[in-house]
């Protein structure tokens, strides 16, 4: 029977470039008889035409080009059966330049054979292979070495290798389940036994696969199901997603992740088949809920009692594949699971060589480079997520620039906390009453948007003078236009809070959720805070979303100093205030500002035609085509057929 | 999990990404089975209705029992079937192989009908075991705007995160089933019951077992009769599944140029 007992099993090949990757694959389908007829006497016809001796790596060569080049370009596929198993053979090229084309192979595999030249021995792509597949996850790996008839069959040659890779490999946390000795080209130890090498007693490469597990979903974990979708097409609404870890019942409470919403589970729907009662880790399924609560895609349903973590902040080790390097302050769209968001670079803190294992310092990291880095959302809006060594399905994440696909990487939240409980809504039962007048009729009829333009900087910087004077000139200009600056809003609003850490947090919420309101009544709300920390800003902007423009006061401390317009400098030099920002307590420059405007070096008229021209150019002018990173959102929003 | 269940989850997973993110969006319905189980599994995935249009691009020359099996079939799952036609062969490269000039009209005709309708995404019943070019496909697979498939600067693709970030002028070919095997639609067909074209089933010592135009398309010698024959069949055959279409081997890389030019 064709489907065999020990289930289908996706291997990969890998190793450094002409270890004889090609040779081995070819020899697996010669030696376990998956060849069509035919093929063997084409391979041969090829290879004299070419005036070569046989080559085996033709059988995987479909296409003129890389047989002129004698390189493997993609990922192929390749299968074949052995007595008790059918086999994938997902073939990865061995060039430095190709790592996007090995992980899309190899990230699929179940498991993988790892092939050194026992001439040559361990070599960089060994090594670089041996890293990514350990990233990637893939836990099951064979070590071939190979061309073992070059060395004279040498068992001490053998030894010397196998010890210089399972060191290597021992570092990085990996175990290989055998190391095996073996001649593609003669076919030593690949399907048979080898009587060159009685010294050898473990497994053939074809034994050691049949011995390999199939990849297994985790339906023991706890339970998160991704959504993908909501569906309308009749009287129910079903949400729809993958089960990446655990089993669902039909009355399971669910909580979905950030949202914080639950419901329990009503019914799980299917289509020419019974509806189940439980459906668990790997199936894609349908389910409806028993109350009407707002779920979209991106929110990971999960049971209320282990939940995944929430966080706006998290560490990662990341591959590069993108063509521009990575650096500090750049924002990219981050995929996890099913959710979409902006994250910014927050920090390269090492980058990983791969050959030595050595971390270094790092301003930017480049193509095919390895490397630890701190990313953060850039909307301030929190992300649910684990620790890759957890749930590795929802540990893990792609970075997208552009149209293109930059990075993969794995999560760890050493270091940083979950942040479930500070950002739990505390009062519930809260219900959103939608306006008659909407946002975009608003801005229709002020002919501009509305907007949050949230000056931060140091004490002295100007933010109040160019918050003022900006108002002025925008109001003579026909905009709607308010400024929310610091003392004024104290006098009132935050008159209950004191300037302890903690209350000082607390008036910038509030002033960020006010802006945030001002935005949506159709207005150009220009705030003026000092506002040190990059999360309370982050807090702001996750307020009020795409309408929230950070713009960086810029002044030197010492400029500052000199102008001192309250003589509050002097008083905390003086130790009569404490906390003072700049002095005694931090100021956190924005990142990845909107708007940087320099008040050391430019007068207040030129700063104030600097914003006024951004305004011109980002607000004026409601109805006009949304920018393109609004694409995707837009559709969703306006999409009917949901 | 068993080995269909698995196969199942992932396509459905696939065709649900791909009905999300990508709009306006269309299938491919050749009416062979494997773009009918595409069907099934897109019943399976949005619970009883196909929820984009199935595109027939109709070269005029397939075998009568498709033409039927379309005609009822379109009816019985209520599918919204769109039908374009292919352009006469002289509008063909003539530096083409015959067979392959032959196939090409579908190429052309298809990328009529996606400028006419401005599909962004076209899903296709490709698998990876079929021939040694289409193995080296991914699930979302970008093209330009001539239709061109570039195999040597392909997107990334792993842990299940597609390409579905693409400028405009581009449209993307989906494939649902690229890891299926040709047993594996046969096993399935058999579980699920699903209609197809009897052209597959032996009469006189012949099948097809790949089905095109009645031009370039040739049946095999096989008694198989029933899908436990053919399964049986398969389980023993080393010949490729393609051998009995013409234009892929009139040339060492003739279907790879008709896949670079745009052909499924």
């Amino acid at each position: 029977m064709a489907q065999a007992s020990g289930g289908l099993l996706k291997i990969v090949v890998v190793g450094h470039v002409d270890h004889g990757k090609s040779t081995l694959i070819g020899r697996l389908l010669y030696d376990t008889g998956s060849l069509p007829p035919g093929k063997m006497e084409e391979i041969k016809a090829m290879s004299e035409r070419r005036g070569m001796a046989l080559e085996w790596s033709f059988l995987l060569d479909a296409m003129q080009a890389e047989r002129d080049q004698n390189v493997t370009i993609d990922t192929t596929q390749i299968w074949f059966r052995t007595a008790t198993r059918d086999i994938v053979i997902i073939d990865a090229p061995g060039h430095r330049e190709f790592l996007k084309n090995m992980v899309s192979g190899a990230a699929a595999a179940d498991g993988a054979l790892l092939v050194v030249d026992a001439r040559e021995g361990v070599r960089e792509q060994t090594r670089r292979h041996g890293y990514l597949l350990h990233l990637l996850g893939i836990r099951q790996l064979a070590v071939v070495i190979n061309k073992m008839d070059l060395v004279g069959h040498s068992r001490e040659r053998f030894a010397e290798v196998e010890n210089e890779i399972t060191r290597y490999l021992g570092e990085i946390g990996v175990t290989p389940a055998y190391v095996i000795p073996i001649s593609a080209r003669d076919g030593d130890n690949v399907a048979t036994a080898a009587s060159s090498m009685p010294w050898y007693q473990g497994p053939t490469i074809v034994a050691a696969l049949e011995r390999f597990q199939a990849l297994t979903v985790p339906v023991e974990g706890p339970l998160r199901l991704p959504i993908q979708d909501v569906y309308r097409f009749d009287a129910r609404r079903i949400f729809a997603g993958r089960i990446e870890s655990g089993i669902l019942r039909v009355g399971d409470k669910l909580l979905f992740s950030p949202s914080g919403r639950s419901a329990r589970v009503k019914t799980i729907e299917a289509w020419h088949a019974p509806m189940p009662v439980e459906v668990r880790a790997g199936q894609s399924v349908g389910f409806t809920l028993d109350e009407q609560i707002f779920v979209e895609r991106g929110e990971i349903a999960s049971h209320e009692d282990r939940p995944p973590m929430l966080t706006t902040v998290f560490r990662s080790n990341l591959f590069w594949l993108g063509a521009e390097p990575m650096e500090p302050g750049k924002v990219y769209k981050l995929k996890l699971g099913t959710r979409e968001a902006p994250v910014i670079v927050q920090a390269i803190e090492r980058i990983v060589d791969t050959d030595t294992l050595e971390r270094r310092k790092g301003e930017r990291v480049e193509r095919n480079a390895v490397a630890e880095v701190v990313l953060r959302a850039r909307d301030g809006k929190p992300l649910a997520l684990d620790e890759y060594r957890s749930i590795a399905r929802t540990g893990r994440f792609v970075l997208i620039d552009g149209y293109d696909t930059v990075a993969g990487g794995v999560i760890s939240m050493e270091g940083y906390p979950d942040q479930r409980q500070a950002l739990t809504v505390r009062s519930s039962n809260l219900f959103a009453v939608e306006h008659r007048v909407p946002r975009d009729v608003r801005e229709k009829r002020n002919g501009h948007r509305g907007a949050v333009l949230w000056l931060t900087g140091l004490s002295g910087a100007g933010k109040s003078t160019l918050a003022m004077g900006l108002e002025q000139v925008l109001f003579q200009r026909g905009f709607h236009v308010y400024v929310l600056d610091g003392d004024n809003v104290r006098a009132g609003l935050n008159t209950n809070l004191s300037f302890s850490p903690t209350d000082r947090a607390e008036n910038i919420r509030r002033v960020g959720e006010a802006a945030a309101l001002f935005a949506d009544a159709g207005f150009i709300c220009i705030t003026a805070f000092i506002s040190p920390y990059q999360a309370d800003r982050d807090r702001a902007r996750a307020a009020a979303g795409t309408s929230f423009h950070e713009i960086y006061v810029q002044a030197s401390l010492s400029t500052c100093e000199t102008r001192d317009p309250k003589g509050l400098y002097k008083r905390a030099r003086a130790g009569e205030i404490a906390d003072f920002t700049g002095i005694d307590a931090p100021y956190e420059a924005p990142t990845a500002p909107e708007m940087v405007v320099d008040t050391n070096t430019l007068d207040i008229a030129p700063c104030l035609e600097q914003l006024a021209d951004y305004v011109e150019r980002n607000l004026a002018g409601a109805g006009s085509p949304m920018p393109p990173a609004a694409r995707v959102r837009d559709k969703e929003s306006t999409a009917p057929k949901r | 999990m068993q080995r269909l269940d698995e196969l199942e989850a992932q396509s459905v997973y696939i065709l649900r990404e791909a009905y999300n993110r990508i709009d306006p969006l269309a299938m491919l319905w050749s009416m062979g089975k494997d773009s009918n189980v595409i069907v099934w599994l897109a019943k399976k995935a949005f619970f009883g209705r196909v929820p984009f249009p199935c595109v027939h691009v109709d070269t005029g020359k397939k075998f009568k029992e498709m033409y039927d099996f379309r005609t009822r079939y379109a009816r019985e799952w209520g599918l919204n079937l769109v039908v374009g036609d292919c352009p006469p062969i002289e509008a063909i490269d003539p530096s083409l192989p015959p067979a392959a000039r032959s196939a090409a009209r579908k190429t052309d005709g298809l990328k009529a009908l996606i400028e006419k309708h401005g599909y962004q995404g076209i899903i296709a019943g490709i698998r990876r075991d079929e021939q040694a070019m289409r193995a080296k496909e991914r699930v979302f697979s970008p093209r330009g705007l001539t239709g061109h498939w570039d195999v040597k600067d392909q997107p990334p693709e792993f842990w299940d995160q597609y390409k579905t970030d693409f400028p405009p002028g581009m449209h993307i070919r989906i494939h649902p089933l690229l890891h299926w095997t040709e047993l594996d639609i046969w096993h399935y067909i058999r579980r699920e019951e699903i209609p197809i074209v009897p052209l597959y089933f032996a009469r006189n010592g012949k099948r097809y077992r790949s089905l095109g135009d009645q031009d370039i398309t040739s049946p095999i010698d096989s008694n198989a009769a029933t899908i436990d024959d053919i399964i049986e069949e398969l389980a023993s055959t080393r010949t490729s599944e393609r051998a009995g279409r013409a234009m892929d081997h009139e040339h060492e890389d003739a279907f790879e140029r008709l896949r670079a030019a745009g052909y499924m």
